[in-house]
């Protein structure tokens, strides 16, 4: 079971690496990825600094270019595949019909891995993009419960990956329009979710107020420890409720520790950790719970056992400090 | 440019969703999607309930096509699209790509819902390619984009945009509905039925926001493109999606089909009710332009 990082510049792909990365992820330093924030990511130079030092080492790379080519511009998205398949690159990450058709036609060898931004679930989608382009291995939306997963593992024609740790996204992914609806860009038009430039501040009567695009997300007390803003992760009135509450999901992060004889039973292939956008820190301290974790487990995977001192420090890093299994958990649902 | 009516989001008692498919029976309304798009959990009606509906509103003169579910998650609901799938008569709407497999496989039409991610025209084109005879632009996609896309070759297929209505903005695995009314997702009681229109969310300043659905979270504010018509049809839109939130939206269609003008469907109007245009001028999709 492969443990796959986020490396959102090059400090933070060797901290993953060193602290026990088997692959690592990374975008290109335009909108092609949807983590497409200012001071992150690579150039095609950096790239190639990556993957050289990455293959050193005897790891893997994935280049993610998970947005949508936009009309008139899909020339940046098939020149970031070029890029991939003359930098060595292991895998792409993708979720575009005519990325995924480009890739598999001019780079036939080039593995490629169904970003979860195609939001496929079902064995019906998966039949259709391995038919189509041969995919390899598909990322799962944090969509399934456990049960879910388990079935769809037993019919795939491909690999599994699921995410493991990390922010939780709870809308089916590649289909959420939350964010462009109240700032007029998403992951997939945008290159991110809730973009910083539309974030603002204000402390008024003793209240923090959290506003996207000025439209108030959050109104919390100054010490209350908030997490990014984002529409899903917001504080609501409803026709029933006066009372503020968090209507969709509080801040609170994706932890699947408990989970991983599950998933190794399942043949998920590989655990994938969210944060490209997180400090090399974050990074080394997620990488580094989660490689011993995994180890104990396959040391001894019938004695496995979740240790309160790895969900102690990933809880330190997590949204709101607090964790959950999300939509793998049914009673979350 | 034609009317078209979507499918029903919203989870209605059976007697009411008949009552409304028969004043549809009666309207100009040329092309009607039909099916449950959300939730498997709701289950007023059938399959067979729909297949009799569909076959009511073709012998009023109707097109019809069959809407299939958006988020597909349990084995047994990938087994039941591909029953819907190949009803035999009936076209459907894909709103997933399992969807699209599903109808590939049999080597029948399909038209694109907004929910699959259509975002250039290589995509589109592939997708025609495997028998998509029309596509509903994604919500978050401006009359910019559309134009771009056609200006390149007149496409091979039809354009259909979502119109009127409140718009589908995302999925979840979580029932926001049952969560909200504390009760469990496996035993909601079908609770959404209790919200014809969704359940409005509101910001901690009164400003409406969402509407819960389900499994659906949508726009609070209705989108309104009526006065967008003349653009529409000169650009090379086919169809003008309303999509119905109550027994009014039979008459808005007819007289949106009548060419009646905007502003005459927007003074009809109730004051309470926000509309919004933003996606349509590449702006923020709750402003209006």
């Amino acid at each position: 079971m492969e443990l796959l990082c986020p490396a959102g510049n090059l400090a933070s792909l060797k901290t993953a690496l060193n602290a026990g990365a088997d692959a690592v992820y990374l975008g290109l330093k335009n909108d092609t990825n949807a983590r497409s924030f200012a001071g992150l990511n690579f150039t095609p130079k950096k790239l190639q600094q990556a993957a050289e030092y990455t293959k050193k080492r005897g790891k893997k790379i994935f280049l993610t270019i998970n947005t949508f080519p936009k009309p008139g511009e899909e020339k940046r998205w098939y020149e970031a595949v070029d890029i991939a398949a003359n930098t060595g690159i292991d895998a792409l990450i993708m979720a575009d019909l005519s990325l995924l058709d480009y890739a598999h036609s001019h780079y036939p060898h080039l593995p490629l891995h169904l970003s979860v931004q195609a939001s496929a679930t079902n064995l019906g989608a998966l039949k259709l993009y391995k038919e189509e382009f041969n995919i390899e291995r598909a990322v799962l939306p944090r969509v399934l419960s456990m049960k879910q997963v388990r079935a769809l593992s037993k019919v795939t024609p491909v690999d599994l990956e699921v995410f493991a740790f990390g922010s939780l996204c709870i809308m089916a992914e590649g289909r959420c329009h939350l964010s462009s609806y109240v700032t007029g860009q998403s992951p997939n038009t945008g290159g991110s979710c809730s973009p910083a430039k539309h974030v603002r501040w204000q402390e008024k009567d003793g209240a923090r107020l959290t506003r996207l695009n000025g439209v108030l997300i959050d109104k919390s007390s100054i010490d209350e420890q908030m997490g990014y803003p984002v529409v899903c992760k917001g504080r609501y009135t409803t026709q029933d409720n006066s009372e503020p509450t968090y209507l969709l999901e509080s801040p609170t992060s994706l932890n699947t520790l408990s989970l991983i004889p599950e998933l190794a039973k399942a043949k998920v292939v590989s655990l994938k950790i969210e944060g490209r956008q997180r400090s090399p820190a974050y990074v080394e301290q997620v990488t580094s719970v989660w490689r011993h974790a995994i180890d104990t487990y396959l040391d001894n995977p019938d004695q496995y056992q979740t240790q309160d001192e790895w969900n102690r420090a990933l809880s330190k890093v997590s949204e709101g400090q607090t964790t959950t299994l999300g939509a793998y958990e049914r009673s979350w649902q | 440019m034609k009317i078209s009516l979507g499918p029903l989001l919203y989870c209605w008692p059976k007697e009411k969703v008949i009552e409304f498919y028969r004043a549809v029976a009666d309207s100009q309304i040329p092309l009607v999607y039909l099916g449950e798009t959300i939730c498997s959990r709701r289950r007023e009606l059938k399959f067979t309930d729909y297949m009799d509906l569909a076959h009511m509103l073709k012998a009023s003169g109707k097109e019809v096509v069959i809407s299939t579910l958006a988020l597909l998650e349990a084995p047994s609901e990938y087994t039941e699209l591909k029953k819907q799938v190949d009803n035999g008569e009936f076209t459907i709407e894909a709103n997933d790509m399992g969807a699209v497999q599903a109808a590939k496989e049999l080597g029948l039409p399909f038209i694109c819902g907004p929910t699959v991610n259509n975002y250039n025209l290589a995509s589109l084109k592939k997708l025609h390619s495997w028998g998509m005879q029309r596509f509903v632009m994604p919500v978050e996609l401006s009359k910019h984009w559309l134009d771009k896309v056609i200006s390149i070759e007149t496409p091979a297929f039809e354009i259909e945009v979502f119109g009127h209505g409140f718009m589908p903005l995302a999925l979840s695995a979580r029932c926001f509905t049952a969560r909200h009314k504390g009760l469990a997702k496996d035993n909601c009681q079908t609770i959404c039925i209790s919200n014809p229109k969704g359940l409005l969310a509101q910001t901690q300043e009164s400003e409406p926001l969402l509407r819960l659905n389900g499994i659906q979270t949508q726009s609070a504010a209705c989108i309104d493109l009526s006065s967008e018509k003349d653009d529409m049809e000169n650009i090379g839109v086919d169809y003008f999606r309303v999509s119905p939130s109550s027994m009014s939206s039979v008459e808005l269609a007819d007289k949106l089909f009548d060419g009646e003008q905007a502003p005459q469907v927007k003074q009809e109007k109730s004051g309470s009710e926000l509309s919004c245009n933003g996606y349509w001028h590449q702006q923020a999709g709750f402003s209006t332009v």
